[in-house]
Parts: C-alpha cells; structure tokens; sequence
C-alpha cells in the first residue's frame, strides 16, 4: 500500500521549457494582516513579481468632514481623536490650533508645554506601534511584544492625565483638560529611563538584524524629488533625506523652545530613501522625543491650564490652515468660518492619506514580499487615510 | 517671500483679469483667487519661477461656498520656506477647473477626492473616479444641498 502511495505522487520533472508564466491580478486586502487595517490592493502579478499595485480605499469612510460640519467646534475635538487613532493627543492639538488661531485665543503657557508632553509621548508610543507591525509584517513576532511593553507604560501615563487609553479627548480649545495628578511626573521620568534602557535592545533585535536589514535596505527606495511631488510628510518625507520638520519650520506650542535634532535618512544600510530608512528616523525620533519631553517636564511653567473660551464659539468670517508634525507626517485641518457656530467647511489633511498616494509609484517590478515591507514602512492608519 | 509680494509678482505676471484683488479676511490666513481660465498657467509659474519655487502642494480643499463652489490650494515651498493659499471659484451649474496633476502630482489623489465628496470636475486628470466612496454612490455629500439616500444596496440609512 506505502509503495503504491509513494509512486503515484512522485512529481513529474520539471523543464524549464515546459513553465508557462502569466500575468495575474490579485486582491491584497481588504481584509489583510499587513494592510493595518481594511485597505485594498489590487496587484497585478508576474509570479513573484509586483508589476503593478493600485490603491483602493474608503472601507473605513464615515465623512467625518460632513460630521463636522454639523456639530459645534468644541464637539468637532473627540471626532479628530478618530482620525489617526494611534495619535489622538496630535490631532486634537492640531485642530485646537486652528480653532486658536482662527478665534485668536490664548492658550496659557503650561497648558502648550502640557500639550508639547502628550503629544511627543503620543508620538513614541505611535512609533512603538509601527517598529512593532512593521517586523511583524516582516514575519518577526518578538520585536511586537517588546514594543507592546513599553507601549503599555505611555498608555497608563496618558491614561492617568486623560482618563481614555486610545482615544483622549485632553487637547481642548483654549487648554488642556486637565493637570498633572500627583506623582505622574516621577512616572514619566521612570518611563523615560526605562524607554532609554532599551533602546539599544530595540537595535539589537531588529535594526541591526541581518534578516530584517535584507528585507528592507535597498527596498522601496523613494527619491528626494518623488517625496516632494507626491506631498510625503512625516518619517516618509526625511526618510528620503529632506530635513524638515513642522516643529522646526512652523513652530506650534513653543516647540522652538526646545532642543532636538531632526533625523534624516542616509542610505546607512542601502539607498537614501529606502525603506530601512524610513524605519530609522522613526527609531532616532523615539528617542528625539524623550529629549523633548525631559525638557517639558523640567520646564513646566506653573498657571492655568484653560483660558476662558464661550462654551459655544462663534468664530469670525475667515479661514485658516494650521500644520503639525504628526508621527506620520503632516497633519492639518483647513477651517472655513461664516461667523456662524458651526464651520462651514473643515477639511482634514492627513499624512496617511498622501504618504499611501505613492504606492503605485513605488511598488513596480518589485516582490510580492517587497510591497509588504513597503506598506509597512510607509506606516498608514487607515482610520486616517479614510476618515 | 510674503503673500502681497507674491500677489503683486502674480498681478505684474498674468494681469488683473486673471488675479483678484489679494483677500484680507476678518481673521486667519489671506489669500489669492486666480480665475479658472488662467489657473494650470499660475499653477505652473509658481512652481517652474525660481523665486517662487512652491515645490509641494498641501492639499486642495474643494469647498461649496453655497453661492458658487471653490477650489482651494495651500503651497509651500521647500527651497524658500514660504507659504501661499490660491481660491478658484466655480459657478455651481458647471463646477469645472484644470487639473494640476501634472504639475504636482499628490493632486491626483486630492482631486479625486474633492471630485468624490464635493463634485468639482478636474479636466485634463489621469483617471478622474471616485476615492473614499463606492464606484455607485449618487452625489457628493459635501455639498450643502446634498440629501442623504434613504437606503443604499437595500440597507436602511435612516
């Protein structure tokens, strides 16, 4: 019986003349483990070979411009924690920012050093997130659950000031929520020790990792010139060798009190602009943030948190646009006002959305594998890209 | 380069008929409106004119001004470090402009996008479709007059 087995299933010999190779078309997503979360793509595939990818989004659509239209613009706040839910302090200061400037209100100098706090924390604990999906996409497990560790102990900082684990609510129009409770302070240093610990661990594990500089230098290589053209912001844009950064070319909330270098890519494992890169001004900017918010701590001014802003605003006729450097790039909400309470026009530009925008460009004649490594180092949230 | 710099090289380069008056509102950011005939031309002197040199556009807002429709474009440019906004406005019956797509290609997607929500028609674009909804969608809900279907594919909206 075990011989007469064994013989039907002996494979034909294969001859090289006797392969036929032809083109496919293939849905990555929408429900996918590596589009981080319901992103399409639709490939078309030579064997192993990506000639082409086309983005299809929307999945996670709910109009929040329309939403925000019809509310007040103190109610708009909670709606912006949705966007990039993995960067809910960002959003929130950025739209307050615009509301600010657009109502010329006074934000008192501790609440803007508050914000400078969260929003940094918030952006570690975004980046934390994308070195741990990025490896994970990658087939690494074990970097996730580092990440997700020190991930935890921002979470339960933020969770103490703000009260929510993900989505905060603290930024408001004219302030913050709420103060520093008693003892945080110590806490946010013992994180900052311990986020400084391992660090070089991090290197260890995964930058340094032969495997992971193999799937990654040399791959997904973005020039310069295209990160201009197709408007890539963020860790995506200084990934490419362009130093620049919105806390340094447009300061908000008195960042240009503070001291911190902005890292670029340099082609150290391959190209300029690869997808190694990208990975590493994340890593470095952990660490830039660490810088910043040991200053923001030490630097605290004593005051007020909140200014005296009218439960429901009325802003006068205008418009204005308010950039931030978000985790993933630039984020910033164009507000229309026609005096009346509620905008009449609020528009959401986001990182995610533009950074995705050069997929096509980059994903040709790469490896199936390749265009995983590329998303991810991309680093998108959907929840953002769809609004 | 500040913005009434800029607005006076634009007025000396394409005239009054094209570039109105430079727009102080009561608060916020100035900004310039081109006319849509000479818009793909401005587009291109901005970026292509070396004192200009706005090399990354932000985004396109398309906007229902209730009266007409408007197209909004926010510049910045690496090189110099300066910032501009340009309004379009479109009459409501034939909301059409040139595409700027081939000047700076993130407009693609950004066009897209404000065809798909606000309905304004980008000529000249690569592939002008709908973005963030599905292909079958009726209207664009960001117009004021929109009215949202009372079901969709047999789910109740309502």
């Amino acid at each position: 019986m075990g011989c007469a087995m064994s013989e039907t299933v002996s494979p034909t010999p294969i001859r090289q003349d006797s392969l036929r190779t032809e083109e496919m078309l293939i849905n990555m997503g929408p429900q996918h483990p590596s589009t981080h979360g319901v992103l399409r793509l639709v490939v078309r595939t030579d064997g192993e070979m990506v000639r082409e990818a086309w983005p299809h989004l929307g999945y996670l659509h709910r109009c929040f411009e329309k939403v925000a239209e019809s509310v007040t613009y103190a109610q708009v706040v909670p709606y912006t924690d949705r966007l990039d839910y993995l960067a809910s302090m960002n959003n929130a200061q950025a739209f307050c920012l615009g509301v600010e400037k657009l109502g010329r209100i006074e934000v008192p100098e501790r609440a803007s050093a508050l914000r400078v706090m969260v929003a940094e924390l918030n952006r570690i604990a975004s980046h934390l997130v994308a070195f741990g999906s990025f490896a994970m996409d990658l087939g690494a497990v074990t970097p996730f659950l580092y990440a997700f560790r020190e991930r935890e102990l921002i979470i339960s900082i933020l969770e103490k000031i703000s009260g929510g684990r993900l989505l905060y609510h603290y930024p408001r129009i004219g302030g913050v929520a709420r103060d520093l409770t008693p003892g945080l302070d110590q806490e946010i240093r013992d994180f900052l020790k311990q986020m400084r610990r391992v660090w070089p661990e991090y290197n260890a594990l995964l930058s340094e990792n032969q495997i992971f500089v193999k799937r990654t230098a040399n791959v997904g290589t973005v020039t310069r010139e295209q990160a201009i053209a197709w408007g890539l912001t963020g860790p995506c844009l200084r990934g490419s060798g362009v130093k620049f950064d919105l806390r340094k070319a447009q300061p908000y909330s008195g960042y240009e009190k503070y001291d911190f270098e902005i890292p670029v890519g340099e082609g150290a494992k391959g190209t300029v602009g690869d997808c190694w890169d990208r990975y590493w001004v994340r890593m470095v900017e952990m660490m830039e943030s660490c810088r910043i918010i040991e200053q923001a701590l030490d630097g605290l001014p004593e005051g007020p948190i909140q200014s005296k802003v009218a439960k429901v605003l009325r802003l006068p006729l205008g418009e204005v646009y308010v950039p931030c450097e978000n985790p993933r790039g630039e984020l910033g909400f164009f507000i229309v006002s026609d005096g009346k309470t509620q905008a009449l026009r609020i528009k959401a530009r986001g990182p995610s959305f533009n950074n995705l925008s050069i997929t096509h460009t980059v994903c040709q004649d790469v490896l199936i594998a390749d265009v995983v490594a590329i998303l991810g180092s991309i680093d998108i949230v959907l929840g953002e890209v769809d609004r | 380069m500040k913005i009434d710099e800029i607005h006076a090289r634009l007025l000396k380069q394409f005239g009054d008929c094209a570039i109105a008056p430079l727009a102080v509102p009561e608060a916020g950011d100035p900004y310039i409106t081109i006319s849509p005939e000479a818009f793909h031309a401005v587009c291109r002197w901005l970026r292509d004119e070396s004192e200009m040199a706005f090399d990354y556009l932000r985004l396109i807002s398309g906007v229902d001004w209730t009266d007409r429709f408007g197209s909004v474009y926010h510049l910045y440019s690496y090189t110099r470090g300066h910032s501009v906004t340009l309004h379009v406005d479109l009459p409501r019956e034939a909301p059409r402009v040139a595409s700027v797509a081939d000047v700076w290609p993130t407009a693609d997607w950004h066009e897209r996008e404000a065809y798909d929500l606000v309905g304004i028609v980008y000529e000249g674009h690569p592939e002008l479709a709908r973005i963030l909804l599905p292909d079958d969608w009726e209207g664009h809900p960001l117009r004021k007059d929109y009215r949202m279907p009372e079901e969709y594919h047999g789910v109740c909206n309502v």
